[in-house]
C-alpha cells in the first residue's frame, strides 16, 4: 500500500468534508429549528460563487470578493425571508418544497441572465496556487486553506451554538420551539437571523470550492442532495452532527472513488472493476444512509427532547 | 380617495401596457422567407455556452449570404433543446410540422440527435450534424438523408492515440466521464495508442457531474504515467485544468486533452492565471489558425464581429449552413426534390473552413485530423495553434457497416 497516496486522498477527504458541513450546517439549522425545507439553500451556495467571483474579478482582489459575497448572500437571505420563506413556516413541507424550488429556478436565471450560460472563474492569489510539502507529501496549497478555514468556521459554530445566549436559544428552538415561544421569546427575529447565518455558510461554501471548479449555474443542486444525506445521518438540527457526517461522507465518497477498483480488481477482471467501481462508489454513500437510518433512524446526534 | 383613484389609474395603465405588450409579442409572420432551415442546440443551462457559439457563427453565415442562397431568400429558426434528448426531439418534430422547415441543422449532443434524427428523415427531410457524431449514425443506422459538417466520435481519440504515439508516451492515465461518450473516447485511444494504460478512471457524469479530481489526479500522478489523457467537455473542463495545476502537475505529467481545452474555456482559463495550459497538445479536425483561405475569412470575421476566436462548434455550423447554400445554389434554391437535394448535398461543393474534403459513403467527411497547441497570440489572448498533421484524409471505421 503507498501511504503517499493514502494520506494524500485522506486530506482530500477531509477537505470535501468541510466544504459539505458549510452547507449542511445552515440546512440542518433551518430544518431542525424553522421546521423548513430549504432547496434554495442551494443557490444560496451557487450565490456565493457569483458574487466572489465577479467582485474578484472586478476589484482584483480574492480579499474584497470574499467581503462582497458574504455581504452579499446575507443581504439577498434577508429579502427572500422576509419576502418568501416567512410565510412558509407555517406551511407544509410540500409547500415548501415548491416553493424552494421555484426559488432555485429563479435564482438560476437570474444569474444567467446577469453573468451569462459560462460560468466564472475565480482568479487565486499567486501564494495560494502553490502546493505545499510535507516530505514526500504534496499538498495545493489551496485546499489547505479551505480546510483550515473550514475547521475555524466549525470551531467558531460550536462556540456559538454551546456556550452563547443566542446559541442557547438555538438549541432550544431545534428542541421545542413552542416552548421558546411561550417564554417570550422573539421566534421570528431567531428565525430570520438563523435562517441569514445558514445562507452564509452556504455561500462561503460556494465561494471556496469555486475557485477550484469554477462557479457555474446549478453548482449548488448538484451537492444539495448530499447535504440532505449529511443531516439526516448527522440527526436533523445538529450541528455536531452535522460536523461529523459531513467528514464521515467525504472519506468515504473519496475513499471509494480512489481504492474502490483497486479492491474490486482483486475479485473480478480489471475491465470489470473499472466499469463497477465508478456505479458502485456513486451510491456507497446512500448506502451508509441507509445502514445508519436502520441502526439509528434518529441519525448519530438528534438533538435532545424532541 | 388620492389613493383610491391612484390605484385605478395604476390599474388602468398596467392593462393598456398588458395590451401593448401581448400586441407586440405577436409572432411577426409578414417576413415568410422561401427557405426555411431549423438549427437545434442549446441554448438555456450550462451547455448555452456552446449553443451561442454555434448560433453566433450561423447568424454571421447568414449575413454573409446576405439571407439569400439560390437566388431565394431564407431564414433560420432556431430551437432550444434544453440539454435533453426529449426537449432536443419535441423542438425537432415542431420544426418539421408546425414550421415546415426545408431542412434541419445543429445538435450538440449525440443523445439528442438518436432522439431527433428520426422526425426529419420520416418526413423525407434532411438532417445535418453540425457537432453529434454517435457510432451508430456513422454505421447500422446511417441514414440517405443524415449529413455531418463535424466528424465521427472516434475519430478525434484515435488522432489522439497517434499523437500519443509520435510524443513517445509509452504509458498513460486515462480520464473520462462514466456515460456513452466518455466510454467512446476511451475505446478510440486504445484503438491506435501503442504503449500500455497505467490507469483509468470513468467518473460520475450528469446531472450532479462530479467536479472535484483530487482523489483521481493524487492516483493518476502514483501510478507512474508518463501521459495523462482527458475528455471533459464544458464546465468540467475548466475546474479539470485548474485542479491539475493546483495539484502541481503541469511539470511532471504532461496533460493532453481530448474536447476539453477550446476558445470557450480558454479566456475563462486565462482570467484565473492557469498558465499550466500553455503548450498542453489535443487532437482535433480543424484549428482557427488553419491555414486555407476561408478560414482565416472566418476566424476574421468571426472576432471582427464578436471580439473572441470562434470555437470548433462555430466552425461546423458556419460549414452547415454554407453546405446547404451550396445545394441551394445548385438546385436554383427549389428544396422540394429530397433526391436532388441529397445529391447536391453529397458534392460538398463548397468553401469549408477545413479546406476541400469529400463526404464518405455513410455522409461522414473524410478529413485530416491535427495536432493542435495552447499558445498566446500576438495581443497576449490563449488559442490553439496546429502543431502537426497526424492523419490524412481520415475515414471513420463505421463506414464499412453503412449500407448505403
Amino acid at each position: 500500500m503507498d501511504w503517499t497516496l493514502v494520506l494524500t486522498q485522506a486530506i482530500n477527504g477531509l477537505q470535501l468534508g468541510i466544504l459539505l458541513f458549510l452547507l449542511s450546517a445552515g440546512l440542518t439549522l433551518t430544518f431542525g429549528i424553522m421546521d423548513l425545507i430549504n432547496l434554495a439553500h442551494a443557490s444560496f451556495f451557487m450565490l456565493g460563487a457569483f458574487i466572489c467571483a465577479w467582485a474578484t474579478l472586478y476589484f482584483d482582489s480574492f480579499v474584497v470578493g470574499i467581503v462582497c459575497a458574504i455581504l452579499g448572500t446575507a443581504l439577498l437571505a434577508l429579502i427572500v425571508e422576509k419576502t418568501v420563506i416567512s410565510h412558509l413556516y407555517v406551511r407544509d413541507h410540500l409547500d415548501q418544497l415548491l416553493a424552494t424550488f421555484g426559488l432555485i429556478l429563479i435564482a438560476d436565471t437570474a444569474v444567467h441572465l446577469i453573468w451569462g450560460p459560462a460560468g466564472l472563474a475565480i482568479p487565486l492569489p499567486s501564494q495560494l496556487q502553490g502546493q505545499v510539502r510535507f516530505g514526500e507529501l504534496v499538498v495545493p496549497t489551496y485546499r489547505l486553506v479551505i480546510i483550515g478555514v473550514g475547521l475555524l468556521i466549525a470551531a467558531t459554530l460550536y462556540w456559538l451554538v454551546n456556550k452563547t445566549r443566542a446559541g442557547m436559544l438555538i438549541r432550544a428552538g431545534a428542541s421545542n420551539r413552542q416552548m421558546l415561544s411561550t417564554l417570550g421569546i422573539n421566534v421570528k427575529l431567531l428565525f430570520t437571523s438563523v435562517f441569514i447565518l445558514g445562507a452564509v455558510l452556504a455561500g462561503l461554501g460556494g465561494l471556496l470550492i469555486a475557485p477550484i471548479t469554477e462557479a457555474s449555474i446549478g453548482m449548488g443542486n448538484d451537492i444539495i442532495i448530499t447535504a440532505f444525506v449529511v443531516i439526516i445521518i448527522g440527526g436533523i438540527g445538529s450541528i455536531k452532527g452535522a460536523f461529523v457526517a459531513a467528514l464521515l461522507i467525504g472519506f468515504i465518497d473519496t475513499f471509494g472513488r480512489a481504492f474502490l477498483d483497486t479492491i474490486f480488481a482483486l475479485f473480478m477482471s480489471v475491465d470489470s472493476a473499472e466499469t463497477a467501481a465508478p456505479a458502485v462508489s456513486a451510491i456507497l454513500v446512500y448506502l451508509l444512509m441507509a445502514l445508519i437510518l436502520v441502526w439509528r433512524p434518529q441519525g448519530l446526534f438528534p438533538p435532545k427532547l424532541r | 380617495m388620492p389613493f383610491k383613484e391612484l390605484n385605478t389609474v395604476m390599474k388602468k395603465s398596467l392593462f393598456f401596457s398588458a395590451a401593448i405588450a401581448s400586441l407586440t409579442a405577436m409572432p411577426l409572420v409578414a417576413t415568410a422567407a422561401d427557405i426555411k432551415i431549423g438549427f437545434v442546440t442549446t441554448l438555456t443551462t450550462g451547455g448555452a455556452v456552446i449553443g451561442n457559439d454555434m448560433r453566433d457563427a450561423v447568424n454571421l453565415a447568414v449575413e454573409q449570404l446576405d439571407s439569400t442562397m439560390g437566388g431565394k431568400s431564407f431564414e433560420i429558426i432556431f430551437e432550444d433543446d434544453g440539454f435533453k434528448p426529449e426537449i432536443g426531439k419535441q423542438a425537432t418534430e415542431k420544426l418539421v410540422k408546425e414550421d415546415n422547415v426545408d431542412i434541419v441543422a445543429g445538435y450538440i449532443w449525440s443523445n439528442v440527435l438518436m432522439a431527433s434524427y428520426k422526425a426529419v428523415t420520416r418526413a423525407d427531410k434532411v438532417i445535418i450534424s453540425a457537432n453529434a457524431g454517435p457510432s451508430a449514425i456513422a454505421g447500422k443506422l446511417c441514414h440517405e438523408n443524415f449529413f455531418s459538417t463535424s466528424w465521427q466520435n472516434d475519430q478525434t481519440p484515435m488522432a489522439m492515440g497517434e499523437l500519443l504515439n509520435a510524443r513517445g508516451v509509452k504509458s498513460l492515465y486515462m480520464m473520462a466521464p462514466n456515460y456513452a461518450a466518455g466510454k467512446d473516447m476511451v475505446a478510440g485511444v486504445e484503438r491506435t495508442f501503442k504503449g500500455e494504460f497505467a490507469g483509468k478512471d470513468l467518473t460520475k457524469w450528469g446531472a450532479d457531474a462530479q467536479l472535484d479530481f483530487s482523489a483521481e489526479l493524487a492516483k493518476a500522478k502514483a501510478s507512474g504515467a508518463d501521459g495523462l489523457v482527458v475528455f471533459y467537455p464544458g464546465k468540467a473542463g475548466g475546474a479539470f485544468i485548474k485542479q491539475y495545476q493546483q495539484a502541481g502537475l503541469s511539470g511532471q505529467l504532461p496533460l493532453y486533452t481530448i474536447f476539453t481545452v477550446d476558445s470557450l474555456s480558454l479566456p475563462n482559463l486565462q482570467k484565473a492565471n492557469m498558465d499550466g495550459i500553455l503548450g498542453s497538445e489535443m487532437s482535433m479536425f480543424w484549428g482557427p489558425d488553419l491555414d486555407n483561405p476561408t478560414n482565416q475569412q472566418f476566424v476574421a470575421a468571426f472576432k471582427e464581429k464578436y471580439n473572441r476566436y470562434p470555437s470548433h462548434y462555430a466552425a461546423q455550423s458556419y460549414d452547415a449552413i454554407n453546405l446547404i447554400a451550396s445545394a441551394a445554389n445548385a438546385l436554383d434554391g427549389d428544396f422540394s426534390d429530397t433526391g436532388k437535394v441529397r445529391e447536391a448535398l453529397m458534392k460538398a461543393d463548397f468553401e469549408s473552413i477545413r479546406g476541400s474534403f469529400e463526404f464518405g459513403s455513410n455522409h461522414m467527411p473524410i478529413q485530416n485530423f491535427y495536432a493542435r497547441k495552447v499558445v498566446a497570440d500576438d495581443n497576449g489572448d490563449w488559442t490553439t495553434s496546429i502543431t502537426k498533421t497526424v492523419f490524412e484524409s481520415h475515414q471513420d471505421v463505421y463506414a464499412a457497416e453503412c449500407k448505403l
